[in-house]
């Protein structure tokens, strides 16, 4: 948190010159950093194989083997072995990223665009909207966050979509804070004074010049938090109140293969190590996005 | 000092009290008649408004939650339609069994974090410095529910060391022992995630203080390097060190959730999980309001706690 308020306090120019040098040495510095490049090379295979899954999985995901139940990994014709009902793990890995990266971005996406309004409205307009904005979400913060989506979620009832407004929900208060963090940060600078002064609206001086600053901050932020929602949200599969079987996800994969732990443990524990290496790369991301968009980092 | 403290204290009501009206909103939004709900749907008319008069469903919504609040203040949260007994009587010793897990887990966060922490910080750039930083990075972005049962795969199926399940065996001595035994894997599986962030930032925190010209001082002076730490280090160190680590306690109180289903640990998240999707809201109700008021009061402690170690966050 403490980084992203340090992002705000040296903005960009309203007109910076995004030609090819911003953009190039964001690139340059971006990929400079060998840990961000593994991350995104990651999310890149993940994303890229659910995405192909037709053409790639060797097998159909839902058609089960009653043959060939808790084949062990590396059992001919099935590379990580089968599950309890005989289906092909790897194929189900393939097509439950589909599930599980959706439910991990959606969420994060909706809250940062929510909160964007929000956090620029309290930030900018101020006074007594700003009060009642962050007064109403400190009450959210009093919920810790997972217990909040299982809460919402035990209202509006289990399911992949209710999950990602849950998720989205108890997002936004996190999210709005750092946006309002950065307009603050910005408002009274010159620029903005220079804007106005040149007869901008209040439209024109939101989109234009505080948008462009505020947003760096809000994707670094919501980047890293990905990472925590693809966990977050395997979780609450995992649980049964999110994606429903037998829609293959990698949390409702641990789920299942809890039941069978004792005799193949294979069936819960590898797509477990899938959720660990694509949130750890959405980090690797983050922690790229941040020292590729903070002017101080770059040295 | 106090006036601080008090202030914080009266700062929380507006908090209580819109926690307590969310709570009692969400009650009334879910879709369906609760009166139809309790009669079926051979009810007349008229025993449908008398229902709604018994039950106060014809007052004012503002009636109706002053009526909620107060009964909930005299510790009356309602009756579950599901499992027939009082919420409250429900969850108070779910809430107990959910304590000893969160501050078993909390100490070990704690006190394992900050130990990983000063050990790195203190031989930074060095292998072991790199190897504790990289292993807390992978373990911070473990969902507790699969490390759990890496876990019970490891220490209850092949070495048979530790019982997978519940609180206390069904058969056997029962006992603090018994008990300890039953906490460890849960608690280590809660503990994992928070206890490597705290690992990070004490490091970090160390790092920058390592830096300051106070400890070049205590250094020239020839004081050992544990004594460097321990009495110029650590002391400054703390402060921030326990703020992340309040911060964390929403993070834990989340993985317990995940925990407690896993190990089939009988607290307030498991009972939150199976009502849930018992679509029993009365206790889910129960169980949220339990929990924001259980995590508002450990805030409040550790930032009276930062208060009482620190004195540069007292205001003037």
């Amino acid at each position: 948190m403490a980084t992203t308020t340090a992002l705000a306090v040296e903005p960009l120019p309203a007109r910076s010159r995004r030609g090819p040098t911003a953009v190039g040495s964001f690139l340059r510095v971006f990929f400079r950093d060998r840990q961000a490049l593994v991350g995104a090379l990651i999310i890149a295979i993940a994303g890229g194989a659910a995405l192909a899954a037709p053409l790639i999985s060797p097998w159909d995901p839902l058609t089960s083997g009653a043959a060939e139940r808790l084949a062990p990994v590396g059992t001919p014709g099935h590379l990580l072995g089968t599950d309890e009902q005989g289906r092909d793990i790897l194929s189900r890995l393939i097509w439950g990223g589909r599930a599980s990266l959706l439910v991990g971005i959606l969420p994060t996406v909706a809250a940062g665009i929510v909160a964007l309004g929000l956090g620029l409205l309290a930030g900018y307009v101020g006074g007594l909207l700003d009060h009642l904005i962050m007064r109403t979400l400190d009450v959210f913060f009093a919920f810790p966050l997972v217990l909040l989506a299982i809460a919402i979620v035990g209202v509006i009832g289990p399911g992949m979509q209710n999950q990602m407004f849950a998720l989205a929900v108890v997002l936004v208060p996190y999210a709005t804070r750092v946006v309002r963090t950065a307009t603050l940060s910005v408002t009274p600078l010159e620029f903005v004074e220079g804007a106005r002064a040149l007869g901008a609206g209040r439209g024109r001086l939101i989109g234009r010049h505080l948008m462009p600053n505020v947003l760096p901050p809000l994707l670094v932020y919501t980047s890293t938090l990905v990472g925590m929602m693809i966990v977050a949200s395997a979780g609450l599969s995992f649980l049964g109140l999110g994606v429903q079987p037998p829609t293959p996800d990698w949390g409702v994969m641990v789920g299942n293969g809890r039941l069978v732990l004792y005799r193949a443990a294979h069936v819960a524990t590898i797509p477990g190590i899938i959720i660990v290496v694509v949130a750890l790369a959405f980090n690797f991301v983050g922690d790229g996005l941040r020292e590729a968009l903070d002017p101080r980092a770059r040295r | 000092m106090i006036v601080y403290a008090l202030q914080r204290l009266l700062g929380l009501v507006p908090v209580l009290f819109g926690i307590s009206v969310i709570i009692f909103l969400t009650m009334k939004l879910i879709p369906g008649d609760v009166a139809r709900a309790l009669l079926g749907p051979m009810a007349t008319d008229q025993s449908l408004a008398q229902l709604r008069h018994a039950l106060g469903l014809d007052e004012a919504i503002y009636v109706q939650y002053g009526k909620w609040l107060w009964r909930a203040l005299h510790g009356d949260l309602g009756l579950s339609p599901i499992v027939h007994k009082p919420v409250v009587e429900l969850l108070l010793p779910k809430l107990g069994n959910t304590l000893i897990l969160a501050g078993a887990s909390f100490f070990l966060a704690v006190v394992g974090g900050v130990a990983v922490g000063v050990l790195a910080a203190s031989r930074q750039q060095s292998l072991v410095d790199r190897a504790v930083m990289g292993a807390s990075l992978v373990v911070g972005n473990m969902p507790p529910f699969w490390l759990g049962l890496v876990l019970i795969v490891f220490f209850a199926i092949d070495l048979r060391w530790l019982p997978s399940l519940g609180m206390y065996s069904a058969r056997g001595p029962g006992g603090f022992g018994d008990l300890l035994a039953h906490l460890i894997m849960p608690a280590v599986a809660t503990a994992a995630a928070p206890g490597a962030i705290i690992a990070r930032m004490t490091r970090a925190s160390v790092l920058e203080i390592l830096g300051q010209d106070y400890i070049k001082v205590a250094r020239s002076k020839g004081l050992s390097e544990r004594a460097v730490l321990g009495l110029h280090v650590l002391r400054v160190a703390w402060p921030p060190i326990l703020t992340i680590s309040g911060l964390q306690l929403g993070y834990l109180l989340g993985g317990a959730v995940f925990t407690e289903e896993v190990f089939g640990w009988p607290g307030l998240g498991r009972q939150l999980v199976s009502s849930v999707i018992a679509r029993d809201v009365q206790v889910v109700q129960g169980a949220a309001l339990f929990i924001a008021l259980a995590f508002v009061i450990v805030n409040l402690v550790v930032d009276l706690l930062n208060l009482y170690l620190d004195p540069r966050s007292r205001p003037a």
